[in-house]
């Protein structure tokens, strides 16, 4: 497997931290389309590689289009059907989009873990 | 199938947008940059809407929530422009010669937002077959299905318009309607309510 680069632009960015298990998205995403979103989820595959139990830290994370949504559940259905993983997301609750859409990713997944701090 | 077609109205569609004492209009030029910096623009002007509109309302508590009225009239307004944009985008011809248009309308308890823009037979076509399929559906069951197909990376899920309706609970009417039979472009208008 491949090295896979941190993300940093302007708007956003992407880092995974292996000692902690934790991915740590923020600022505003808001890429054209799914596929755009490759990169972000190339960053999430590599971690949820290295750690049985992975977290994603989204508090931060202030603007998500709903390209990046699908992509969030594209991932979350990845690793609920490697089936072995254990997946926590941490939402802020004082971030609209995170206490609107988020719960929804629970459904695709009843055993993912959300906290909103 | 639409090529005799001249209106088609689709969900609550106001034939006409009530008065409202406070309303601001963006137009688009089309073609008039790559539309990767377009895109960037579209972003930027759903925050420029959320910040203006945001401004009408106080800092006051709202039940249940840790964001108090004009936060939560901010991220609202910009989520919902941000994906109206992104749709009226990727339901327009390319072409045309035609503006994406958006104007928000203030009332005391909703924003009314408007969106106009022109598209071919094909595409209409498609946004058509989506919207009978939506509101024949019941909207918790399909949005939970339309997740699992975008999760799979299966085609269209059209999960802008299924957010905007599922998780902010803003309503739909849609027009479209043949501007030009003989080069068959479609004008079409969305009307989305949403509560505030």
């Amino acid at each position: 497997m491949g090295y896979v680069m941190d993300i940093k632009t302007d708007d956003y960015s992407i880092r995974h931290d292996s000692e902690s298990a934790t991915v740590f998205l923020r600022g505003f995403l808001r890429l054209d389309g799914m596929e755009k979103y490759q990169p972000v989820m190339d960053v999430l595959l590599t971690a949820v590689e290295q750690s049985a139990e992975l977290t994603i830290d989204l508090r931060e994370l202030e603007f998500l289009n709903s390209s990046g949504i699908s992509m969030l559940s594209m991932f979350v259905v990845k690793v609920r059907d490697k089936g072995n993983v254990t997946l926590t997301l941490k939402g802020c609750d004082k971030v609209l989009w995170q206490t609107k859409s988020l719960k929804n990713l629970q459904r695709l997944m009843p055993s993912l873990t959300l906290v909103f701090a | 199938m639409n090529s005799t077609m001249s209106v088609q109205i689709y969900g609550e569609f106001l034939a006409a947008v009530p008065p409202s004492d406070e309303y601001l209009t963006l137009n688009f030029s089309p073609h008039n940059a790559p539309r990767k910096q377009r895109w960037k623009n579209y972003g930027l002007s759903a925050d420029f809407l959320g910040d203006y509109f945001a401004a009408f309302f106080p800092d006051a508590a709202v039940p249940d929530s840790k964001i108090n009225q004009r936060d939560t009239v901010k991220a609202a307004v910009s989520y919902v422009t941000n994906e109206l944009l992104e749709n009226a985008v990727k339901y327009t011809t390319t072409s045309g010669q035609h503006p994406i248009s958006i104007s928000l309308h203030l009332y005391s308890r909703q924003i009314i937002f408007h969106v106009t823009n022109c598209t071919d037979i094909a595409l209409a076509d498609g946004y058509q077959q989506f919207i009978q399929e939506l509101l024949a559906a019941d909207l918790d069951e399909y949005y939970l299905q339309q997740l699992e197909k975008a999760a799979a990376g299966s085609g269209q899920s059209s999960m802008g318009i299924l957010t905007m309706m599922n998780d902010y609970a803003t309503r739909f009417g849609w027009k479209f309607a043949t501007l030009d039979t003989a080069s068959n472009i479609i004008q079409v208008d969305v009307l989305a309510y949403l509560d505030v």
